[in-house]
């Protein structure tokens, strides 16, 4: 009978083909005493060998599937199942406990696993516990003559059905036998749901039930789109996937074209479709999505992952990996935007009742000047290496923007005067999240050299609700005309001066919003790597003389966020 | 019996890679090769013993070494601790 199960999409595509049951077999035994010690270490040994030809053929077909790195794990299991302390421990409690194997192998295991979980200050050596229980798992199944199931081995096509994949089942997955996985358990940012995505595999998880809603061999589809995942499906169930298959293959092949191409609207004006990112590791992404430079890189996660205050040389690194890796295209780099919901374990800020409301970003970076000169130091000496724009974030006044600018400089005069090239033509914007910034754009296009709107911010703020609040969740409204009228103030001020208009939120990747920013004339879309090809597919339909219209119903007539919504759906077909 | 001394200086101490290597290196030789550290001595041949003991920057550990080829893996080991920056 079909079933229909309803998970979180986490990896894009659309499959159908049978199941195939990655779950655990029962490895269930009793602990007994055994007369024959020599007998039982020769099982054990046995087993051992198994175990690591097994592992052997696994880091294989992993090195071919996934690449040397993914599959050096299984090089660290092979050294524990050659591990002297670990099998010697085994064979004394064999020999002097006379425990039989299984027993033996569980209580040596079970120790190692603790003391490795005990070392709570220390992230790889928890993974660890995960690898010796792993390969005990494997040396059990082989002393209990029973399979497990090897998806590294799989040969024909099949949907993967697990309650969770570990880090190592997924490295195992070979993309052209499996053509989807579907989990019980899990997220989108799951270790296997991201392997998911690098290894372009659709996936659905966190569907609470697929282990217990289909046998193996039964017929499933999955849709990666929506979260979709369909168990023994009709005649006409597949014939919808399959032609949802070939309508997003053909969506696929559209986008590869357009990877290399610039964003162009069916009018033939063009706009740059650019990408925000965190790292230097986030390059990537950019670079295969063909982005056509960085809008927002958002430089507080240096100071996040370090466990102290990120050094200049530190800092430069960075920064000029990421410049060199874009030249020529243009990086705009935001100043460190701590505080909010932001915080440094060893930057202890005051307890706040509205920390939203309160010293945060470009406030922080006025006051502690030691942290701030550093990493405009830093960003100057990288801006040898590229094209390099810097934005400051959460300004509220000119003055603040006056006060950063003038630090810069000085930062910029010492540079030069210990001999230290720098470039010459660095624009300094601000990130337009305050009203009081949008309202005063006029004046702001004076004294900045861009603007970048940062949505999220911007409408909390606008609106007076807390974006975190579930009760006031109804007020993040992006297509209020009120919110779209400061958009389009901030945007017409800044050509009024030469300038050029930016957003770098949510929004600017959101196929509603893109439309009517068109229509009002937004320069630079900078959003997830991800969505850009998405973003470049969509202008290419659309013709910026029927957006402009539109932007005026929008802006003009129209009194809601539903409304503009509406109208945007109509207009352009989505 | 060949023993040396080492003071670790390598910011995250005996972890991950450099571990693997120690071992690797170990494990070429016939002789039992033991590390200590705090009072406790484990098999230089095993990664998990290795890793249990968490050594860390500025720990002073002994390595000892028992066998025909004693005097060729205490080197190799300290050639090891050299080219992996774990002491000088």
């Amino acid at each position: 009978m079909t079933t229909t199960l309803k998970g979180i999409a986490a990896s894009d595509g659309i499959a159908t083909a049978k199941a195939y049951m990655l779950v655990q077999p029962d490895l269930s035994f009793s602990k007994s005493s055994i007369d024959d010690p020599e007998k039982e270490i020769d099982r054990l040994h046995a087993a051992l060998s198994q175990s690591n030809d097994e592992l052997k053929i696994i880091r294989e077909k992993a090195a071919e599937s996934l690449g040397e790195e993914e599959a050096q794990v299984f090089d660290a299991h092979m050294m524990i199942l050659a591990d002297p302390e670990f099998t010697g421990a085994i064979e004394s409690k064999i020999k002097d406990d006379k425990e039989n194997a299984e027993a033996a192998l569980k209580d040596v295991s079970d120790m190692f696993i603790a003391t490795f979980e005990a070392m709570t200050d220390n992230a790889y050596m928890q993974e660890r516990a995960a690898d010796v229980r792993d390969v005990s798992t494997r040396v059990l199944a082989h002393l209990l003559g029973v399979t497990l199931p090897n998806p590294a081995l799989i040969n024909e096509e099949v949907i993967v059905v697990a309650h969770d994949l570990t880090p190592s089942d997924t490295a195992q997955l070979n993309k052209k036998f499996v053509k989807a996985f579907v989990t019980d358990i899990g997220g989108r940012t799951a270790h296997s749901a991201i392997m998911a995505r690098s290894l372009e595999i659709p996936a659905v998880v966190g569907t609470q039930s697929i282990t217990e809603s289909v046998k193996e061999g039964q017929m499933l589809g999955v849709n990666g789109l929506t979260g979709e995942v369909i168990v023994d499906p009709s005649d006409a169930d597949i014939a919808e996937f399959n032609k949802e298959a070939k309508a997003y293959a053909d969506q696929k092949a559209e986008w590869e074209t357009l990877k290399t191409a610039t964003s162009i609207t069916a009018d033939g004006k063009h706009y740059d479709v650019a990408a925000n990112i965190g790292t230097p590791k986030d390059l990537d992404g950019v670079l295969a999505n063909g982005a056509e430079g960085i809008g927002l890189y958002r430089t507080e996660f240096l100071y996040m992952d370090s466990a102290e205050l990120p050094t200049e040389d530190d800092q430069f690194e960075a920064y000029k990996k990421v410049l060199e890796t874009m030249n020529p295209k243009p990086v705009v780099v935001r100043t460190m935007d701590i505080g909010g919901d932001k915080h440094l374990p060893y930057l202890p800020l005051p307890e706040e009742d509205n920390p939203f409301l309160g010293y945060r970003a470009i406030r922080i970076s006025l006051d502690r000047q030691d942290i701030f000169r550093t990493q405009l130091r830093a960003l100057l000496r990288a801006s040898a290496f590229g094209n390099l724009r810097i934005m400051f974030p959460m300004i509220a006044t000119i003055q603040e923007f006056e006060a950063a600018k003038k630090i810069f400089l000085e930062e910029k005069a010492n540079l030069q005067k210990d001999g230290v090239k720098v470039s010459d033509d660095i624009q300094l914007g601000i990130m337009i999240e305050i009203p009081a910034a949008a309202v005063l754009a006029d004046q702001f296009a004076k004294h900045v050299d861009f603007f970048s709107i940062g949505t999220n911010d911007l409408i909390q703020y606008t609106m007076a609700a807390d974006r975190g609040n579930e009760h006031v969740s109804y007020l993040y409204q992006p297509y209020n005309p009120s919110i779209l009228r400061l958009v389009k103030n901030v945007i017409d001020a800044a050509h009024k001066e030469g300038k050029w208009a930016g957003m770098c939120g949510e929004a600017a990747g959101d196929p509603i919003m893109v439309p009517i920013l068109l229509g009002m004339g937004l320069d630079e879309y900078s959003m997830s790597a991800t969505s850009v090809l998405k973003i470049r597919s969509l202008m290419k339909r659309l013709s910026t003389a029927d957006m402009a219209k539109m932007a005026d119903v929008a802006l003009n007539e129209n009194i809601s966020n539903d409304d503009n919504a509406a109208l945007v759906k109509k207009t352009t077909g989505q | 019996m060949e023993k040396r001394d080492f003071n670790i200086v390598a910011e995250t101490g005996i972890h991950a890679r450099p571990a693997t290597l120690l071992v690797q290196t170990a494990s070429k030789f016939n002789s039992d090769v033991n590390l200590e550290y705090k009072g406790k001595s484990v098999n230089l041949k095993s990664i998990m013993g290795v890793m249990s003991l968490g050594v860390g920057q500025g720990a002073d550990v002994t390595i000892t070494a028992e066998g025909a080829d004693e005097a060729d893996a205490i080197a190799a080991i300290e050639d090891t601790m050299k080219k992996e920056g774990l002491a000088n």
